[in-house]
């Protein structure tokens, strides 16, 4: 059992401690700025823990070994950014479908195309909700601190293994890079989830890798399980994992994959709230706007103003209901994000209250500033 | 003793291949050698891309993963190195192996990752109607080089042999026993082994370029076959259009799992 230690690290480390804090014992990544730290500290300290560093030719295969080593047993995380996100949504694609267990470290960067790789942004909320074709859902998670970035890790594992889904860690530069205090600690094993195996009383005749009865996946035997076999396939299939590309199935295959995350939003959704409780004017945001947003409250608080934030964490499934209490209880909000309204936009789709949105966007690499959200508000 | 037949699945036959392909006698090749390895089959896992050979999977009673298009050999690096116990097949085309993939099957070589590519070669994409491949030889008929193909042929041992893989052999259908024992061998080999099957594709490549019906274009595969030794007194010119068939590569080089496993034993910390 590990010590719980302090360490003053920053973000992308964090999310390494993380990660192995939940079990994860593999990783295959091709470096990108800026998420490299993520794969030099898991070439530094996996091996200490028992696990496997490679370093792939690049994010399309990056993407296809993490699935491979995860069927065959070892919980598997890769990083990248931008334009390594891109490549990866070929098999992030073959993870939903497939239904296996990944988590995916994307620390955003300023885009299109290389665009301007060390600078931060937050241009990939549409990406990983959309960046691999198909109706699916997905569950994406934002940390806003050194702390998020391993804590959040743990949960981020817990997800995928629960959900049996790829889930995508959509960090960004600021916080990737930002050095703090963070408690690494080795959490209790009743707070790790892993994923579900077959009733040991199933015969292996009868076992069946998919189950789209209801929105919870089919328990998932390791590749190399002594009584089950074990069948993963991109091809729209049957509960055999055999192809079988029927209309019907195909409806069917296609719901399911959409309804195993949204209708389990509720269980999956986490929001934090900072002065919300009485709030006027209230600022809804994620991942590095978070800290300026906070700053943001506390000095319109200060000015006599009621303030409150709403930080969504998980970005994907949508905290839709916590939004939509938000919007029709106030007249206005305020939605700072370094991208240009990708979040406004999402918002805007639960706006059935005339709330008024405000947006304060910055795509030029440059963090938003408290001020500029105070000012936001007071110039509407 | 174990047939081929309980390695097989039968609910999805008759096989999706067309009439005269050569990839049903690949498929039993493989069956045929997973039965006299004697292996259970819960330690062995078939990776399969996409592509006429991708559906191989359907008709094998094993762990597999049927994964995207090119992507079979990284799919099968991670379960290769997730669990070394395991005996890993991966079956794709020229389109799959070499040509989408090809960065893949290099790297992989080169990694020397502890699994067996088997790579049946038709010389086009067959799954979607013959269009040209990596594998297509200069001024072939395709359906997207209707006017003659202007590229040269990758030579896929070559370049797997290249690329630093430790076990490199070439096999026809017309000659499944040499098939089996060369696909047996990969499989026995510790580190990268690859077979590239040379199989007839009567329904695109050979009605496109007039070489007859399937059993006279396995002649002519059988006709063009020579061996390694035979190979060596030729010019490269009185190769072109020959198969050279046999075991061309087989040595020795720690894989990577072994390289790297030597690491997690000097470091790892007690837990």
């Amino acid at each position: 059992m590990r010590k719980t230690v302090k360490k003053f690290i920053e973000g992308n480390v964090a999310m390494v401690e993380g990660a192995i804090a939940a079990g994860a014992r593999f990783y295959a990544g091709y470096p990108i700025s800026p998420s490299s730290e993520i794969a030099e500290t898991a070439s530094k300290e996996l091996p200490k823990h028992g696990g496997m560093y490679v370093q792939m030719e690049d994010e399309l295969s990056s993407m296809a070994t993490l699935l491979g080593a995860s069927l065959a047993g070892k919980k598997s995380f890769t990083a990248t950014s931008g334009p390594g996100f891109s490549l990866m949504q070929e098999n992030l694609g073959l993870g939903v479908m497939s239904e296996i267990p990944a988590v995916i470290y994307d620390v955003q960067r300023c885009g299109p195309s290389t665009g301007a790789a060390t600078k931060p942004a937050q241009g990939d909320l549409m990406q990983a909700r959309w960046g691999t074709h198909g109706d699916h859902g997905i569950i994406a998670l934002s940390p806003s601190s050194a702390q998020d970035c391993f804590d959040l890790s743990i949960t981020a594992f817990n997800l995928s293994e629960k959900y049996r889904t790829p889930v995508v860690f959509l960090a960004d530069e600021v916080i990737g890079h930002l050095r703090e205090t963070v408690v690494i600690r080795q959490p209790d094993p009743s707070e790790i989830i892993n994923r579900r195996q077959p009733d040991p009383d199933t015969k292996p005749e009868n076992f069946r890798p998919y189950d789209f009865s209801g929105n919870t996946p089919a328990p998932m035997p390791f590749i190399g399980d002594k009584k089950f076999l074990m069948r993963t396939t991109g091809s729209t299939h049957n509960e055999k994992g055999a192809f079988c590309p029927t209309p019907d199935n195909i409806n069917r295959v296609t719901n399911y994959l959409t309804n195993k995350i949204e209708k389990n939003a509720d269980a999956i959704v986490i929001t934090r709230e900072y002065h919300l409780e009485d709030a006027d004017e209230v600022i809804i945001t994620f991942g590095c706007c978070v800290r300026s947003a906070m700053t943001a409250v506390d000095r319109l608080r200060q000015k006599g103003i009621k303030a409150g934030l709403l930080q969504l964490v998980t970005i994907w499934p949508m905290a839709e209901k916590k939004i939509r209490s938000v919007l029709s209880s106030v007249h206005r909000v305020i939605i700072p994000e370094m991208n240009l309204g990708q979040l406004a936009n999402e918002i805007r789709k639960f706006n059935d209250y005339g709330c008024k949105i405000i947006q304060v966007n910055r795509n030029d690499g440059i963090l938003i500033t408290p001020q500029q959200i105070i000012d936001g508000l007071e110039a509407k | 003793m174990a047939t081929y037949k309980d390695y097989m699945l039968f609910d999805k036959l008759p096989q999706t291949w067309c009439a005269g392909c050569g990839e049903g006698i690949a498929l039993q090749s493989i069956a045929a050698v997973l039965a006299s390895t004697g292996y259970d089959k819960h330690d062995i896992a078939l990776v399969s891309g996409i592509g006429c050979f991708g559906r191989v999977d359907d008709y094998l009673d094993l762990n597999c993963m049927h994964v995207t298009h090119g992507r079979a050999l990284p799919a099968a690096t991670g379960i290769a190195l997730a669990n070394p116990n395991l005996h890993v097949l991966v079956t794709m085309g020229d389109g799959d192996g070499v040509t989408i993939g090809g960065n893949h099957l290099i790297h992989c070589a080169r990694r020397n990752i502890n699994l067996t590519a088997i790579i049946a070669n038709n010389y086009n994409y067959g799954q979607t109607g013959g269009q040209y491949s990596a594998t297509t030889p200069t001024g072939s008929i395709t359906s997207t080089s209707p006017y003659g193909h202007v590229e040269p042929p990758m030579d896929i041992c070559k370049l797997a042999a290249a690329a630093g893989g430790t076990y490199v052999a070439r096999a026809t259908s017309y000659n499944p026993v040499q098939m089996r024992k060369l696909i047996k061998d990969g499989i026995y080999h510790k580190g990268f082994s690859l077979i590239e099957i040379m199989v007839a594709c009567p329904t695109h490549y050979g009605r496109y370029n007039k070489q007859g019906e399937a059993a006279r274009m396995m002649k002519l595969m059988n006709e063009q076959s020579i061996t390694p030794e035979e190979a060596s007194h030729m010019t490269e010119e009185e190769l072109s259009n020959k198969i050279v068939v046999g075991c061309l590569v087989n040595k020795e080089r720690d894989d990577y799992y072994t390289k790297y496993h030597k690491i997690i034993e000097e470091e790892r910390e007690e837990a």
